[in-house]
């Protein structure tokens, strides 16, 4: 499993960078949306891989006997998502708004702010 | 609780970010209550400052959650520092966007996304988790793509989308780091990270991580080989916007760095070295790209790449004298670059271009603006009662005492350049006889503006003017508090202790 998540974020990684090289600002975004992916994974899978072991102490117990799922990089996932949700959509509607008033979704036509004026 | 109060600035931003949004159809109810939110802000910040100053870091463990369960944020020397001036441009930035940026823009919640921006920054540099390090960048980053898009013009879309697209990189690449960080020692208090990386077997895999965050701080702070997004975009907003973003954006990245290298990656030779290459290359770059510019905002914007690496190059010697002069240029650089945009907007104001070519005769044509617009301008080269100059004294000091002469000619090099710079500025600007001037449809000119705007226009200048003029008279006072915080940052076990003073008393 660990070999399998492993192989899968490395995936990930890699076609997110591949994306965001291109030249259109759709696959830009594509690209951000699956290396936002890959990152999520990553810390899935750094977080250890326990499957079945709830992390709830027994009643007689006063602590952990044995090892346990950690729930902080669960949590750490899910602020992670929600956060790049919302930069999605903005990076959307920005891309939207772009192409409107540019008229092109080439990168490289893109220079304008660096000419000199 | 008394040490609550650390979070005064902080929540006070997050009051009025709030109250803005109710005001949402009033510009006039606006425009005052952010000049109150940001003078309240100002007078906690201060408070937080001296409360500090007296009785040293204090924490505070968010939901009485202990140390290293929780979220802690702690205000240690640097910290207070740190969100005192943010409340000082904050302040000064806040006044001068409420003439300078127009309604169009102003309607859209500006002023309420800005007290934003101003909460994320001080909630990073109080934090003490590095999860929640990453939380406060993603609220700045949020607000800025914002602040930079608001408006929607050609060329502001063109810089959002490239200054988008870096920023978000950055963070993911920061994300990496944290999520291997955690994978390695199983914990995200920055304070516990200390304690536990140097028992870690695995020093490779520490090294790739450190490596990791310096290229995801290094691509919001605006260094060498990774600061291509800055020139493209800062000069596309308003002035009032990017004056924010030049004092506070690129310095939260630089106080990343410093806090990371300080605390958490210590003594790492490869790191040193490759921190000090950084250095000298962005000060090359930086300075050799302003000297081509034309654009007056555009020139400001090289000059921005160019200081960060005085400070980065500070951070890399780490000798206790090198980390007072970073911090010292870091209180300096941050009054003066929020000063210098209000001065490329004021200068837009008064001749409707920023080009240096078309500008011309501002000197006699308005004196005494120019004699206060002098101030700033010289304090960044640093004349030697200004304050530019004394921290340049410790970088420089600490590049002998380390032998790293590469860095000390990067420094001379650096300050020469920048008085090159803004020689060229001011004998194009202000020297030079007047140009003919093209007016564009509905601008408003200078003159034709009420007093009180006028005066709205000038007093934030004025007011950060004299804040660098302190800090150049008053050397000897910022000198101290810089080698105070140096001595914090280098012994950091003192932080360590603050955070974890609950866990010792109990015992």
């Amino acid at each position: 499993m660990e070999i399998l998540l492993a192989i899968v974020t490395g995936i990930l990684y890699a076609a997110g960078i591949y994306m965001m090289l291109r030249r259109s600002l759709v696959k830009l975004i594509l690209g951000i949306i699956l290396l936002g992916n890959g990152v999520n994974l990553l810390i899935f899978l750094l977080g250890r891989i326990t499957k079945g072991k709830p992390p709830i102490i027994p009643e007689e117990a006063k602590v952990f006997e044995e090892l346990y799922a950690d729930p902080v990089p669960q949590a750490l996932i899910l602020t992670a998502i929600v956060i790049s949700f919302g930069l999605q959509a903005f990076a959307i509607i920005l891309v939207k708004r772009a192409y409107k008033v540019l008229g092109t979704d080439d990168l490289d036509q893109l220079n304008t702010t660096d000419e000199d004026s | 609780m008394s040490n609550l109060i650390i979070l005064c600035p902080l929540l006070i931003h997050l009051l009025f970010s709030i109250l803005l949004m109710f005001a949402w159809r009033s510009l006039k109810w606006q425009k005052s209550l952010t000049i109150i939110g940001n003078s309240f802000a100002l007078v906690a910040s201060i408070w937080v400052f001296i409360f500090i100053y007296e009785n040293g870091t204090q924490t505070v463990q968010s939901g009485n959650w202990e140390a290293p369960f929780g979220i802690t944020f702690v205000a240690d020397m640097l910290a207070a520092t740190l969100v005192l001036l943010t409340c000082i441009s904050g302040f000064a930035v806040a006044i001068f966007s409420v003439v300078s940026v127009i309604k169009a823009r102003l309607k859209f919640g500006y002023f309420s996304v800005f007290h934003f921006l101003l909460m994320g920054l001080t909630g990073a540099f109080l934090t003490g988790d590095i999860f929640n390090l990453y939380v406060w960048f993603e609220i700045i980053i949020i607000s800025s793509f914002v602040l930079i898009s608001l408006g929607g013009e050609r060329n502001q879309l063109e810089g959002a989308v490239k200054y988008f697209t870096l920023n978000i990189l950055a963070s993911m690449i920061f994300l990496t780091a944290l999520g291997v960080l955690y994978g390695l020692t199983g914990t995200l208090n920055m304070a516990d990270l200390s304690q536990k990386i140097v028992l870690l077997e695995n020093q490779a895999l520490v090294e790739i991580c450190a490596v990791l965050f310096l290229v995801g701080f290094g691509i919001k702070s605006a260094v060498f080989p990774l600061y291509f997004w800055l020139p493209a975009s800062y000069h596309t907003p308003p002035s009032a916007v990017s004056a924010i973003f030049a004092g506070l954006l690129t310095k939260v990245g630089v106080y990343a760095l410093i806090r990371v290298f300080t605390l958490i990656f210590v003594g790492d030779l490869f790191l040193e070295t490759l921190l000090i290459s950084i250095a000298i290359l962005s000060i090359f770059s930086g300075g050799i790209g302003a000297l081509i510019q034309n654009n007056i905002r555009k020139v400001f914007s090289y000059l921005i790449i160019c200081h960060i690496g005085f400070m980065i190059g500070g951070l890399g010697l780490f000798t206790s004298v090198a980390i007072a002069g970073t911090i010292f240029y870091l209180i300096h650089d941050i009054i003066v670059k929020t000063n210098l945009f209000l001065i490329s907007g004021l200068i837009y104001r008064l001749r409707s271009t920023s080009s240096l070519k078309k500008l011309g005769g501002l000197y006699s044509e308005y004196p005494k603006i120019s004699l206060l617009l002098a101030i700033p301008l010289f304090s960044l080269v640093g004349i030697p009662p200004l304050s530019g100059f004394w921290p340049k004294i410790s970088l420089l000091l600490a590049g002998f005492e380390r032998e790293n002469y590469w860095f000390v000619g990067a420094v001379i090099f650096g300050s020469l350049i920048t008085l090159v710079i803004i020689a060229k500025v001011w004998s194009e600007a202000f020297w030079k006889n007047p140009q003919p001037v093209k007016k564009w449809k509905n601008f408003v000119d200078f003159c034709e503006l009420k007093h009180i705007q006028k005066a709205q226009l000038i007093f934030p200048i004025a007011f950060l003017s004299v804040v660098s003029l302190y800090i150049g008279f008053g050397a000897e006072h910022i000198q101290q508090l810089s080698e105070r915080i140096a001595m914090e940052l280098m012994d950091n076990q003192q932080y360590i202790d603050a955070v974890f003073k609950t866990r010792a008393n109990a015992r």
